[in-house]
């Protein structure tokens, strides 16, 4: 089942790294709205340390919202997806296989670039730390949930529009003990309870959100 | 088998349950107009002015019961669809549909009328309390449902994907209950329990459990109104609706 697994994410690696400009985009919209926002609001140090939790995730959020359109939808459009619904092998398996794939092409990056952006919002070195965990431990639950909301439009018209209206909602509790975490750690109150929230969150969704990201994607597929 | 044993599976067919639904739909609206008239009577005449909160806080009667159906039809939508699922019926997934629109009507009513009690009470329409915020997520949720179901053509795969994503949800409606306990919020613990009672006068709470049924018995009636037209709608080209003496006229 490892090999399945693996597999899998070699496969869509190798792909990732054929079609590059695919992942750059992301990474290079997260570095674009995070660096809006200092233009918007003006360059005060203090406003800016003050925004910067919220900016950060909600960036990241829109970030792998924007990247979901491509996990399921090339494999789709060619029948590989039909044919690896139809192989013996678990379909939980294949689904978190090509979620992980999609986290180390579209999540990781970001979580790696993350503390140099929080410079130019003059966050302190701890702070930066626990933006950093926090983006490590929230984004993969990110694809994971979004991966539900990629596979139930799948080959739907407007699929773009309509997939954020699904995943968005069910995207707010990382928000929120997300950006919550790296408050906490600039004001001084601690960043533990958080981090153990996006945990579990991350945990529940590692368990169920393949489930069912596997019966969407038999149902789009059908 | 006994022969007294009733067959559940009888009217989940489209065919015995549209005319069942049609007889039911009067009642329904009849103690929907009855249970709504004496509540209000009770709310605005009968209910006295409360001590702390004065007049403004009549408004409960309206929001509470909002609030709980706008909880309570997630639920019922989210039963219907893992039957749909488990058992293949066609009927649940149209049930599921017919409930969308008043779950969400109710939600918007729960978060408005908060929002005029807000405004005297707290000072403010508005503020990001976990309570607000995951009641605001549950409105969400159903309109992103009703997205999905109108952005797919087959009704099949309408169905069954919307089944998923409300499955989905369903995560949010223990976190709306119980967020007045988990997290310290602005929006006041719960009124009433089913371990220590009730934190109000008895008429006050009589008024609003009359203006929960009369809510309910309103979410049934329009469901089944909505359900016949659904039923109608997906089975036009079978022999029974083309029979219908509605149809042939």
């Amino acid at each position: 089942m490892f090999s399945i697994f693996r597999t899998i994410v070699m496969r869509d690696l190798t792909l990732a790294m054929r079609r590059r400009s695919d992942v750059l985009t992301t990474l290079f919209f997260f570095v674009i709205v995070v660096s809006l926002f200092p233009l918007g609001i003006g360059p005060e140090l203090d406003t800016l340390r003050m925004i910067a939790p919220g900016v950060f995730w909600v960036a990241a959020l829109l970030a792998s919202m924007l990247a979901l359109e491509k996990l399921f939808a090339v494999d789709y459009e060619d029948g590989t997806l039909e044919q690896m619904l139809l192989t013996p092998q678990p379909v939980f398996v294949l689904v978190l296989g090509k979620v992980f794939a999609h986290w180390l092409v579209t999540g990781l990056p970001l979580v790696l670039l993350a503390p140099l952006l929080g410079v130019q919002y003059d966050l302190s070195a701890e702070t930066l730390w626990v933006m950093v965990l926090s983006l490590l431990v929230g984004t993969p639950a990110l694809s994971l949930v979004g991966a539900i909301g990629a596979a139930l439009t799948l080959g739907l018209r407007g699929g773009g529009v309509l997939v954020s209206l699904l995943v968005l909602p069910l995207y707010i509790p990382v928000l929120i003990f997300g950006a919550g975490a790296v408050e906490a750690s600039a004001s001084g109150l601690g960043e533990t309870g958080h981090l153990f929230m996006l945990g579990a969150i991350l945990l529940l969704a590692l368990v169920a959100a393949p489930l069912a990201t596997a019966a969407a994607l038999r149902i789009s597929a059908e | 088998m006994s022969p007294r044993q009733i067959n559940w599976f009888k009217y989940s067919s489209p065919s015995t349950f549209y005319p069942l639904a049609g007889r039911l739909i009067p009642w329904f609206w009849m103690i929907t107009v009855v249970l709504i008239a004496i509540g209000l009577y009770l709310s605005f005449f009968v209910a006295p002015t409360d001590y702390k909160q004065g007049e403004g806080y009549r408004i409960i009667f309206i929001h509470v019961p909002a609030a709980w159906m706008s909880m309570f039809i997630y639920l019922v939508m989210a039963f219907w669809a893992a039957m749909g699922l488990v058992f293949n019926t066609r009927l649940s997934a149209m049930m599921v549909q017919a409930l969308a629109p008043t779950g969400a009507m109710f939600t918007f009513l729960a978060l408005w009328t908060g929002a005029f009690w807000g405004k005297p009470m707290w000072g403010t329409w508005w503020v990001w309390d976990a309570r607000l915020t995951s009641e605001l997520i549950l409105f969400f949720l159903y309109i992103g449902f009703i997205a999905l179901q109108g952005a797919i053509d087959d009704a099949r795969r309408a169905d069954r994907a919307g089944a998923i994503l409300l499955l989905v949800g369903v995560v949010n409606i223990p976190i709306i209950y119980f967020s007045v306990k988990w997290w310290n919020t602005l929006h006041q613990g719960a009124s009433v329990s089913l371990k220590s009672g009730s934190s109000m006068a008895s008429i006050m709470l009589v008024t609003m459990l009359i203006m929960a049924l009369g809510c309910w018995a309103y979410s049934i009636a329009v469901a089944l109104t909505r359900v016949r037209s659904i039923i109608l709608e997906r089975e036009h080209d079978s022999q029974w609706v083309s029979q219908l003496p509605e149809v042939r006229l």
